[in-house]
């Protein structure tokens, strides 16, 4: 590492001047209007704000699904913002974690092979992917569901699949987008306990809300307002 | 490492297919029929060209078959009574044929008669060919026991016979009868030797040693019981006056076999007033199994093409339904990190087994319809590993031909469409 790449060592993720345009017709849609920000490793964030504020689509970029319009983003160091579809997917399987509001189980799939999903396109073998889908399904209190399908259980328990999912990897970043959006208020506590002991055992974890309640979990809560960063409270 | 993977993408492949079991199986049905009439084709088409060459075998394929026969109007003539009939091939014939094609490498007389036999206890009717050494080498058996007939013999004129494995079993003979005396009409021959002989029909020529018992020198032949054959059918008396009853000639390459046969054709017209011979050609049996082959070929090669086509798009549009339906498990895998070509491995893998199973389900139905084909029409069909293989490959190429189109589509569906909550 150089010198002048000191400042990218601590922050996981920098965007700079990031712009996302979408063009409607004649129209621009500036979801993202230049945006210079560092998230740190091992923080807690809640992205905020009301609905076409930008979130998801910030999410998008930040979960490489997506590519900015212009300016940069640092990852761990790396400038992704020129990268082809192939090492953007790269990227994703050995890097990050997603959890989303809808869950996205593939249902025809057990608890086991959901779980084992990345470890799939990671090369691993059956019997090694069985083992690690075990201790992550123990980690999340699920071992005893490997074998369901998950239209057999409930909100919370298929949110707790797709978590230890995330987990599989082993990802340094795992982002949650409003992932207690579809579960009531005790089953989303647990969930974000769950998230909160994650970020307590070094992950970094960005979650998008627009619930306040939900948004107390994190350590440092950004507001976003028309594609730009509000304010942002916190510390941590 | 790499093995285990595609076999388990192929499970993986199977088991979603499993998931519509019946979409699944009436997806490929054409691919069914098609592999089917693929199988069948090669098989009926390999069937026709073994049996041409079995028969050709049997006759020579070198050789060309003349034969006396009787003309229409001799054959409306002898019914009346005690007529004589004169028709066919003469020792003339046979010497200006031999001498005047260059092409021609040797030349066997034959002369068919019907006499009593008698060896030890046993008599009955003998069926007997006068010809020469010549014969044997034209039509080529296996000698069992003894010899067969020499020049000496035909030149010598020496009572000898050699018995055809068919004659040997009727005259209850064996290599035991070698050397022993058989009695034809009132002379007596020594028995030199005894040759395997063939039976069946090649296509519509009369295989050459067809219902023959005994052979004797021509010479002999002539000079003992003439060119006058007398047939009692039924109170008629039917006396024919036949010198020689075929030739067999061989030619020295085969692409002299039907230059020679018109040539020898010609010839004959213009010696005999009436037609009353017929030149037949072994080799032509294989063009006639061509032609059947190539019928065969063009209609179920049709059926087969129309079907795969049918089965193709079939596949194809079962497939782009399932993209739709599957978009959000593609945006799920590639959020998780799968490339482009994996999602493409993964449709066209599950394309391939699809098609494939076809091809399998296929290649039973075309095991199956040559066997009925043989059964009704008495057709030769063979089943071969090719015809085996080469459905097999093609209707994985079925599948991968269509299958590329949906895969490609998978591979398109961007994630974050696929996966906006609704
Ligand atoms: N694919 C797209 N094409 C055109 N415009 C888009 C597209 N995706 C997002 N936008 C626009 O970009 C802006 C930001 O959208 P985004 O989805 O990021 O908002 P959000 O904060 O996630 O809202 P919500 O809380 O409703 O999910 C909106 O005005 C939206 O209409
Ligand atoms: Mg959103």
């Amino acid at each position: 590492m150089n010198a002048g790449a000191a400042k990218a060592n601590d922050g996981i993720v920098q965007l700079e001047n990031a712009r996302k345009i979408y063009q409607m017709g004649h129209q621009e849609v500036k979801a993202l209007d230049g945006i210079t920000l560092t998230f740190r490793r091992g923080g807690f964030w809640a992205i905020m704000g009301p609905s076409g504020s930008g979130k998801s689509t910030m999410m998008n970029i930040l979960g490489c699904l997506d590519r900015l319009t212009s300016g940069q983003y640092i990852l761990e160091g790396r400038d992704v913002s020129e990268l082809d579809d192939d090492s953007l997917s790269e990227l994703r399987l050995r890097h990050l974690g997603f959890v989303f509001q809808s869950f996205n189980l593939i249902p025809q799939l057990t608890v086991q092979r959901n779980i084992e999903l990345p470890l799939y396109y990671l090369g691993w073998d059956a019997s090694r992917s069985a083992e690690r889908a075990r201790e992550l399904a123990e980690e999340v209190g699920l071992e005893e569901r490997l074998g369901h399908r998950p239209t057999e259980l409930s909100g919370g328990e298929m949110q707790r699949v797709a978590i230890a999912r995330s987990l599989a990897n082993d990802p340094e970043i795992i982002f949650a987008d409003e992932p207690t959006g579809n579960l009531d208020t005790a089953t989303g506590e647990q969930i974000l306990q769950l998230l909160v002991k994650l970020n307590e055992e070094g992950k970094t974890i960005i979650m998008v809300t627009h619930e306040s309640h939900v948004a107390v979990y994190a350590k440092r809560r950004l507001h976003m307002l028309d594609g730009v960063v509000e304010r942002i409270e916190g510390d941590g | 490492m790499h093995q285990i993977k595609v076999v388990r993408n192929i499970l993986l492949g199977i088991e979603n297919l499993l998931l519509h079991k019946l979409r699944s199986l009436l997806t490929t049905l054409g691919i069914v029929f098609g592999v089917g009439s693929v199988v069948a084709m090669l098989s009926v088409g390999e069937g026709a060209s073994k049996e041409a060459l079995e028969q050709i075998r049997k006759l020579g394929s070198n050789n060309i078959i003349i034969s006396s026969i009787k003309s229409i109007d001799e054959e409306a003539a002898s019914t009346t009574h005690s007529h004589m009939s004169i028709y066919g091939l003469t020792y003339e014939d046979h010497r200006r044929v031999a001498e005047t094609f260059r092409t021609i490498r040797q030349a066997a007389p034959v002369k068919l008669m019907r006499k009593e036999g008698r060896l030890g206890e046993r008599s009955l009717e003998l069926r007997i060919v006068g010809t020469t050494a010549v014969w044997f080498e034209l039509v080529r058996r296996p000698v069992m026991a003894g010899r067969v007939l020499l020049a000496s013999d035909d030149k010598g004129s020496l009572p000898v016979a050699v018995l055809t494995e068919f004659g040997a079993r009727r005259l209850l003979a064996g290599e035991g009868t070698i050397g022993q005396k058989l009695r034809i009409g009132s002379d007596y021959f020594e028995v030199v030797g005894i040759v395997k002989s063939e039976s069946g029909q090649a296509g519509n020529i009369q295989i050459p040693d067809q219902e023959i018992d005994v052979y004797i020198p021509i010479s002999v032949a002539q000079a003992y019981f003439g060119d006058i054959n007398t047939r009692r059918t039924a109170g008629t008396r039917e006396r024919e006056l036949v010198e020689l009853h075929q030739m067999i000639v061989a030619v020295e390459t085969i692409e002299d076999v039907e230059p020679t046969a018109g040539g020898i054709e010609h010839m004959l017209g213009r010696f005999h007033k009436k037609k009353d011979y017929l030149v037949s050609v072994p080799l032509a049996l294989l063009r006639q199994a061509e032609a059947t082959k190539r019928t065969f070929n063009i209609v179920l090669g049709s059926i087969a093409g129309i079907s795969l086509l049918v089965g193709g798009i079939g596949i194809m549009n079962i497939m782009l339904a399932s993209v739709t339906e599957r978009t959000r498990e593609i945006g799920i895998r590639r959020a998780i990190g799968a490339k482009r070509r994996q999602i493409i491995g993964q449709f066209l893998i599950e394309t391939v087994v699809l098609s494939i199973i076809g091809g399998l389900i296929g290649i039973g139905l075309g095991v199956i319809v040559p066997s009925l084909i043989t059964f009704f029409s008495g057709m030769a069909t063979v089943i071969t590993l090719a015809s085996i293989v080469l459905p097999l490959v093609i209707s994985g190429g079925v599948g991968i031909v269509f299958g590329l189109y949906p895969a490609v589509r998978a591979a398109k569906v961007d994630p974050i469409v696929a996966l906006r909550h609704e």
